[in-house]
């Protein structure tokens, strides 16, 4: 039976430039806040991130020598499977290509991993060529926890779940490793413009 | 504790849709602590799917991700579901 | 078979919208009448879900805040301003709109008199709503089992059902309320946030073993479970309903 439809109901929908937004997503100007578990509060002292799997050697840097690191300020959209999207989107962040500086690697592919267990694969030419980058602040402020502060992935041009929150580093590995939400149901590689949210699509 | 936490009522329509019979008074026993509950005291996060969460070890009894059609459910977290029927 | 959840059609169905209510300046409880209503038990909700002519949906859940009444279910929502769903609810509804809803749903956040008592139900603004269906099954059974209602709102006029519970009040029943932001000159009752001393206070002892219901805002359900438990009550007659941030 097909639903039935609300007389007058647009719900909190934003116009878009056409052409700007990928097919099925919806403008908002909000920042929802999705998550698949509880905020990690880890202190910044016991914070680092690594660089680590098929690598000649890993990196490690603790929080003031990622902050260190040379960072851009980066406008861009971001899209969530669950259909929203949000123009315009303000960060500052470390580029990956800056962080992966040296590092010998066959790999083609990259697990990142975060606090609480979450993790997203995502290929290692999708991080690079100033496509990705480990974001410590959003909209002028420090990133907060709820936003996965202190720092999180950003890969714009991948669906956001491929953006991890919370996130302590990268495993680069031979073969792909499908992640927390790639094991169940979402799209290995999550491009919005061909809305690939999930298997199969 | 975080304010954007439900627990297993916010998802007892889409389990009953698919379980058919009554899931919040399920009981899942956690396959990292050993720990049970009912359903209906477990902890909900949405992500992009859902997550189930033990909630005295956090550990994620289950995923659940839709779009409307398919359904895809991981309950590995979990030792066991017991259902009444 | 006592104790046996009524499971209704598990998928959408139409309700007519029958009557609209305002309970406070944010706050309306809608009436609706739904065809082939399997009927439903004091504290379970149900799925409601709008759909846009071009095919936009969004989804909520309400706790049911009316006691069983045939095809008659009443939900109250509060208007969340910059909400996409409960301002179509509270400002757009009218008699003779019809929407789709799915339920009723939930055997574990439910009461009704062969279950006994002494009850405790603890409420945070909204979160009154299922709590209040428990109160009118409670009243329409003639049941007179120890009931104590702690409501905790912002302020005199936020008080959802106050008449109602006015005129309840007694016959076993005490309702004890909170209010958090601001207070009428005079006021003598509690005037913070519920903590583990009020709750001390207004609660049955542990050994008394009341069944617990406590329902609201997460922050909100998460501190008062606490602090019960910290009080001695077992964490087994403790039930728990998260509404999320906004308590709606």
């Amino acid at each position: 039976m097909p639903p039935i439809l609300s007389r007058g109901f647009r719900g909190r929908r934003e116009d878009a430039p056409p052409g700007r937004v990928p097919p099925g997503q919806y403008v908002t100007r909000d920042f929802p806040v999705l998550s698949a578990g509880p905020t990690p509060h880890t202190p910044l002292e016991r914070w680092d991130f690594t660089i680590s799997g098929e690598v000649d050697e890993p990196r490690r840097w603790a929080w003031e020598e990622f902050r260190a690191l040379p960072s851009e300020e980066i406008t861009v959209d971001i899209h969530c499977v669950t259909k929203w999207s949000k123009l315009d989107t303000v960060w500052l962040g470390v580029r990956v290509d800056t962080l992966l500086e040296g590092i010998e690697t066959s790999a083609d592919y990259t697990v990142a991993f975060s606090d609480g267990g979450y993790t997203t694969n995502v290929p290692l030419e999708d991080l690079t060529g100033g496509k990705a980058w480990v974001a410590f602040s959003y909209d002028g402020e420090p990133l907060q926890p709820v936003h996965g502060g202190p720092a999180r992935m950003l890969v714009p041009h991948l669906y956001f779940w491929k953006s991890a929150k919370w996130v302590r580093g990268l495993r680069l590995t031979a073969v792909d490793e499908p992640g927390f939400w790639e094991t169940n149901g979402y799209h290995d590689y999550g491009d919005p413009w061909r809305e690939q949210r999930y298997w199969g699509d | 504790m975080d304010e954007l936490m439900l627990d297993g009522n916010a998802i007892a329509g889409m389990l009953t849709e698919v379980f058919v019979v009554e899931m919040t008074t399920a009981t899942m026993t956690c396959g990292n602590c050993g720990t049970s509950g009912a359903v209906g005291a477990m902890h909900v996060f949405r992500g992009a799917g859902i997550v189930m969460r033990c909630p005295y070890c956090d550990n994620a009894l289950a995923k659940i991700v839709t779009d409307g059609t398919r359904m895809w459910m991981n309950f590995t977290g979990m030792q066991t579901l017991e259902i009444t029927r | 078979m006592e104790g046996t959840t009524v499971l209704g059609r598990l998928t959408w169905q139409p309700a007519d919208v029958t009557g609209v209510v305002a309970e406070t300046q944010r706050v309306k409880t809608i009436a609706f009448d739904v065809p082939g209503w399997a009927g439903h038990r004091a504290g379970q909700h149900l799925d409601v879900r709008l759909t846009a002519e071009d095919g936009y949906q969004a989804e909520r859940s309400y706790s049911i805040a009316s006691a069983p009444n045939g095809t008659r279910v009443e939900l109250t929502v509060v208007r969340i301003a910059d909400g996409e769903v409960s301002p179509y609810l509270t400002d757009d509804l009218q008699p003779g709109d019809q929407i789709e809803l799915r339920g009723p749903v939930g055997g574990y956040f439910v009461w009704e008199p062969p279950l006994g008592g002494p009850l405790l139900l603890v409420a945070g603004g909204s979160g009154v709503a299922p709590l209040m269906a428990m109160i009118r099954l409670r009243a329409a059974a003639g049941s007179d089992v120890n009931t104590r209602l702690l409501l905790s709102s912002r302020g005199w006029d936020d008080i959802i059902y106050q008449e109602e519970l006015e005129r309840l009040n007694g016959n076993g029943l005490t309702v004890v309320h909170t209010l958090t932001m601001s207070q009428p000159p005079g006021w003598a009752g509690y005037a913070r946030r519920v903590d583990a001393e009020m709750l001390a206070e207004v609660a049955p002892g542990p050994a008394e073993r009341p069944l617990v219901y406590i329902c609201g805002p997460t922050p909100f359900v998460e501190a008062a479970a606490q602090a019960l438990v910290h009080l001695g009550h077992q964490p087994e007659a403790i039930k728990t309903e998260r509404f999320g941030p906004t308590g709606s």
